[in-house]
């Protein structure tokens, strides 16, 4: 236990909180600003270009939220900001894609770090379903479209009486609410168990860099 | 030609006609897509390829769990 959560004597909530905080993820952990040698390539770049993406697709989405769809059909900041939220989507799921690739060839699931592999893989679905909302309230012919396309497949799954994608003001609140709450607390929880369990060496690497004896 | 006066992208791709679409057996699928996935398979292929720029700096090891070492033995000693 860390000099920092030794001071953390005291019987009140926050203070074992603080203490089971830093055991679970230490400052330097957390934080840290050296990485190992095999970290030292492009594949590894793919995570955090997917959670830069995703900042940027939340913050673009909060300000589409507040002018509506009668602010981002007319005016040209409107489609401007209506742009940069679609595009990056587009980066959020290539950049997620390539990195979902690069963790399987490298099997990342690897020393105990299952949970981490599993949170991403929930997250990826997730953000699926907040993608296929997102189509549903454009408020365009397009999203009518798919609406009464995929309407039938979703009554053939069984949901449809509780998840109607017909229903726009159903669809947006999902879209703006449930989905990025889940996505969002989902890829820190992921970003967390990353910090924790630290980056997978690739196969047959030690974590000091050295070659492991078969 | 300056910035402001280039062809924005809708201009350059007719997005008022049919879409075009990929028929191969059960699987179609737009071009678009296809491109977007040949995209992503072409940036895959170049990350793992391509040298990471700093790549000879000295870098030092990560202090993980023991346990979380993917070879490490039970008792958490790697093997």
């Amino acid at each position: 236990m860390s000099a920092a959560s030794d001071s953390a004597t005291g019987s009140s909530w926050t203070a074992r909180l603080r203490a089971r905080t830093l055991e679970a993820v230490p400052a330097e952990q957390a934080l840290p600003d050296r990485q190992p040698a095999y970290v030292s390539s492009w594949i590894y770049v793919f995570g955090v270009a997917t959670l830069a993406a995703l900042l940027v697709v939340i913050g673009t989405g909060l300000v589409l939220s507040m002018g509506g769809p009668g602010w981002w059909h007319v005016s040209s900041l409107g489609h401007f900001v209506n742009s940069l939220h679609l595009w990056s989507v587009e980066i959020f799921f290539i950049a997620m894609v390539v990195h979902l690739w690069g963790k399987f060839w490298m099997a990342a699931w690897r020393g105990h770090r299952a949970l981490t592999w599993m949170t991403g893989v929930v997250s990826f679905l997730a953000s699926i379903g907040a993608a296929f909302t997102g189509y549903l309230v454009q408020t365009n012919f397009d999203s009518q479209w798919i609406a009464s396309e995929a309407k039938d497949g979703i009554n053939a799954t069984g949901v449809g009486a509780f998840w109607n994608v017909l229903d726009v003001g159903q669809m947006m609140l999902w879209h703006v609410t449930l989905l990025p709450i889940g996505v969002g607390l989902v890829a820190v929880l992921h970003v967390v168990l990353v910090r924790v369990r630290g980056v997978v060496p690739p196969i047959g690497i030690a974590t000091d860099g050295s070659v492991i004896e078969s | 030609m300056t910035l402001l006066q280039l062809p924005p992208a809708a201009g350059v791709i007719d997005l008022n006609g049919d879409g075009a679409y990929l028929s191969w057996g059960v699987v179609q699928i737009s071009w678009a897509n296809v491109v977007v996935i040949l995209v992503m398979v072409v940036v895959f292929v170049l990350a793992l390829v391509l040298p990471f720029p700093g790549h000879a700096r000295k870098v030092v090891p990560q202090r993980v769990p023991q346990d979380a070492l993917p070879d490490a033995a039970p008792d958490g000693s790697p093997r």
